[in-house]
């Protein structure tokens, strides 16, 4: 038997230690991994982490998509944590991300093909607060009928795609689409099109807004007063209600916060690199911010290397995948066993595992 | 210590030369699948074609492929990087793939591109489909005379004119041999989801259908009938090995012809962007082997349909039809033009329901 004893004092290098530490770990299992796939170990490890970076065939053009593909787990991220910090557990970024894309989108498609400057800021608009409104019910339900908001904003992932589903064959369906399920292109709209700023940059909005977020939300987070009552919510509810925080207010914030920024990482997805809703434009990102989030320790800055770092093992990956015909499903083992080991170290930080022997009854 | 050996070599081998420097003769191509070469289905015919090209054109040519991509914004990204990488000709196979194709071909002229099922073509991206509905002829004959409810099911992917026109072979064919037939139609808005397949199977059997058609990329239904003791049709691929009881027969695609012939056309240098839309006369399109259960002059019957479609003297779409809300399609003897079958967006009359808007 083995038992988990907490540890007092856990070391504080080593809570800032275990990301890195899981990111070698995943490199020795990835590599045992790939070796039993019949392939060289130390090259699939160079492709995925170095060949995005410094390859000279492919990193002046993977260097950028790195940003392009970060920005929305990031930003997610970054609104998942505010809550994650609080106790307050929202699974459902995917569904928030969706819903903001659909309310941007909408926006643009009921008033094209009128161009303004005034079009894409209201459309960001629009998606952070569709996504924040997404949120909101799982906040009202937690708030008022206490049902968990875990379950609920999950199981809310799935009513976004059917909705997604139905305004692509519905309403917001394209009309120069032959009945496909998609709606126009925005990448042929200029005023709703969030297009790359800088030639080969990567750089578009999006990116830009997820750089601000991140300043934004380490001030609020280490420097406000409301950074320290999500900090108190999180480490006792009970004395924050004393010292005048209103849990149930607290709820509602951190929903409607992570709602928001999901909503608007949505909006700048689909009206830039994705182009066009459709049924499969949504690719998890909301998922997989989930991992972003925790791999960056709830940390602003944290976030955003653990962000680039995501970005880079997809984007990696796929360059692993037809130079050493690997399967698609070991790069998303490897992509797991990130999260797995970071959770595994972070328990022994925290925690003293005891071996002893069964005791017989 | 072997292990250790292998490592070290592998290691020295990865810091130095391994980059791509190796077989720089060898042309590229490349191929992205929506789907995992492992769904017995769409992205497994077109993963069988790469290796066709690879036994066809042995050390001439250098194949690679990227599987389960989604479509958008990451596959433009996956067909830049195979085209940074000096993959010269890159075949994309999803309709979704149409427009980060286009985006992609722009920027690397001298890459050729080959965009399955879409409608843009330019300069250097052709694009290819295979007359699937000439199959769904042929199986919708043989459903026609096997059903016993007279109710065939029909798991559909997207309401696009292509699986429309499927549906509307189909059933003209059954109908055709068995005028009571009817079709129920189940939309699952995926092109692979084995959960969601395998439930659209079971809710058409609850519903009466005694024959599934599907027109999706899993073997779900396959599996499902052979548990229900009732027939169902290989797509894409046979899929007799997931129902050696329930499978009838099997529209099969088979792209290696085209994609040995388009990769050949790279290596001579003498590839031209073009449109493609074959069919069983072509061998794009296969009829898998009759099962025994179908009997002998329904064989006979079935065969001699395909051999006309081969033979041109026999078209899936041949007047009189009319179209679901009674009006004229076509007139007696017409058939109908590939202008119209690209767009078909209505269904012929007899079939109950709406096509979703």
């Amino acid at each position: 038997m083995i038992r988990l004893e907490p540890r007092a004092n856990p070391s504080k290098t080593m809570v800032f230690l275990t990301p890195i530490l899981a990111v070698i770990a995943t490199m020795i299992a990835g590599g045992i991994l790939f070796t039993i796939l019949g392939k060289n170990p130390f090259e699939a490890i160079r492709i995925i982490f170095l060949d995005p970076l410094f390859n000279e065939q492919f990193a002046s053009y993977a260097r950028p998509q790195l940003l392009v593909k970060a920005a929305p787990l990031v930003m997610i991220a970054l609104g998942l944590s505010v809550g994650f910090r609080a106790n307050i557990w929202n699974i459902g970024a995917e569904g928030q991300f969706i819903m903001g894309a659909i309310g941007g989108a909408a926006v643009a498609l009921a008033v094209h093909p009128l161009e303004s400057v005034l079009l894409f800021p209201l459309m960001i608009i629009a998606g952070g607060l569709s996504g924040m409104a997404y949120a909101m019910i799982p906040a009202i339900l937690k708030t008022k009928f206490n049902a968990n908001e875990i379950l609920v904003s999950l199981m809310l992932v799935y009513v976004a795609f059917n909705f997604l589903a139905a305004m692509v064959t519905g309403p917001l369906k394209s009309p120069i689409g032959y009945n496909f399920p998609e709606s126009r292109n925005f990448q042929e709209y200029p005023s709703a099109h969030n297009a790359e700023l800088i030639a080969n940059t990567g750089l578009h909005w999006g990116v830009v807004m997820t750089l601000g977020l991140v300043i934004l939300c380490y001030i609020i987070l280490t420097r406000h007063i409301f950074g320290y009552r999500v900090q108190l919510m999180g480490q006792s509810p009970k004395a924050a209600k004393f010292s005048g925080v209103s849990p149930n207010w607290m709820i509602v914030i951190c929903l409607g916060i992570s709602g928001a920024f999901a909503g608007m990482a949505g909006l700048f997805e689909v009206a830039g690199p994705a182009g066009k809703l459709t049924t499969t434009f949504p690719v998890g990102y909301g998922f997989t911010a989930i991992i972003v989030a925790f791999l960056g320790r709830l940390h602003p800055i944290g976030i955003l290397l653990a962000g680039l770092l995501m970005a880079l093992t997809y984007i990696g990956g796929e360059l692993a995948q037809f130079q050493l015909s690997l399967p698609a499903a070991s790069i998303q083992v490897f992509q797991g066993m990130l999260l797995f080991f970071l959770l595994a170290t972070d328990v022994l930080v925290h925690f003293k595992p005891r071996f002893e022997k069964r005791k017989t009854i | 210590m072997k292990l250790l050996k292998t490592l070290l070599a592998g290691a020295a081998l990865a810091t130095g030369l391994a980059g791509g420097a190796m077989a720089e003769d060898k042309t590229k191509v490349g191929f992205v699948y929506v789907g995992p070469v492992g769904d017995f289905g769409w992205s497994y015919e077109h993963d069988q074609g790469r290796k066709a090209v690879v036994e066809a054109l042995g050390d001439k040519v250098e194949t690679s492929f990227v599987e389960s991509v989604p479509e958008g914004a990451d596959a433009e990204r996956v067909m830049t990087q195979m085209a940074l990488s000096g993959h010269k000709l890159i075949f994309t196979t999803s309709f979704g793939y149409m427009d980060p194709t286009i985006n992609v071909a722009k920027k690397f002229p001298n890459v050729k591109f080959e965009h399955a099922t879409g409608f843009k073509q330019a300069d250097n991206v052709s694009n290819y489909s295979a007359r699937f509905y000439e199959g769904r002829t042929i199986i919708g004959h043989i459903a026609g005379h096997m059903t016993e409810s007279n109710t065939i099911g029909y798991i559909a992917s997207f309401p696009i004119p292509e699986v429309i026109r499927g549906i509307n072979a189909s059933y003209l064919a059954a109908k055709k041999v068995n005028p009571d037939v009817k079709m129920k139609i189940v939309w699952v808005y995926t092109w692979f989801d084995p959960g969601k397949e395998a439930d659209a199977a079971t809710a058409l059997i609850e519903q009466g259908a005694d024959i599934i058609m599907q027109h999706t990329d899993s073997p779900a239904a396959m599996t499902i009938a052979e548990e229900k003791g009732i027939y169902a049709f290989g797509q894409a691929s046979d899929m007799k090995q997931f129902g050696p009881n329930a499978r009838l027969s099997s529209i099969i695609d088979d792209w290696a012809p085209y994609y040995i012939a388009r990769t050949q056309a790279v290596l001579d240098g003498t590839w031209t962007s073009t449109a493609t839309w074959d069919g069983i006369k072509q061998g794009m399109v296969g009829i898998g082997e009759f099962s025994d259960k179908v009997p002998a002059d329904v064989q006979a019957s079935a065969t001699a349909i395909k051999d006309a479609i081969v033979a041109g003297t026999m078209h899936s779409f041949t007047g009189p039809i009319n179209k679901q809300d009674g009006s004229v399609w076509l007139k007696d003897g017409e058939t109908a033009d590939d202008g119209t079958l690209a767009t078909m967006n209505f269904y012929v009359e007899g079939i109950e329901g709406d096509i979703p808007q």
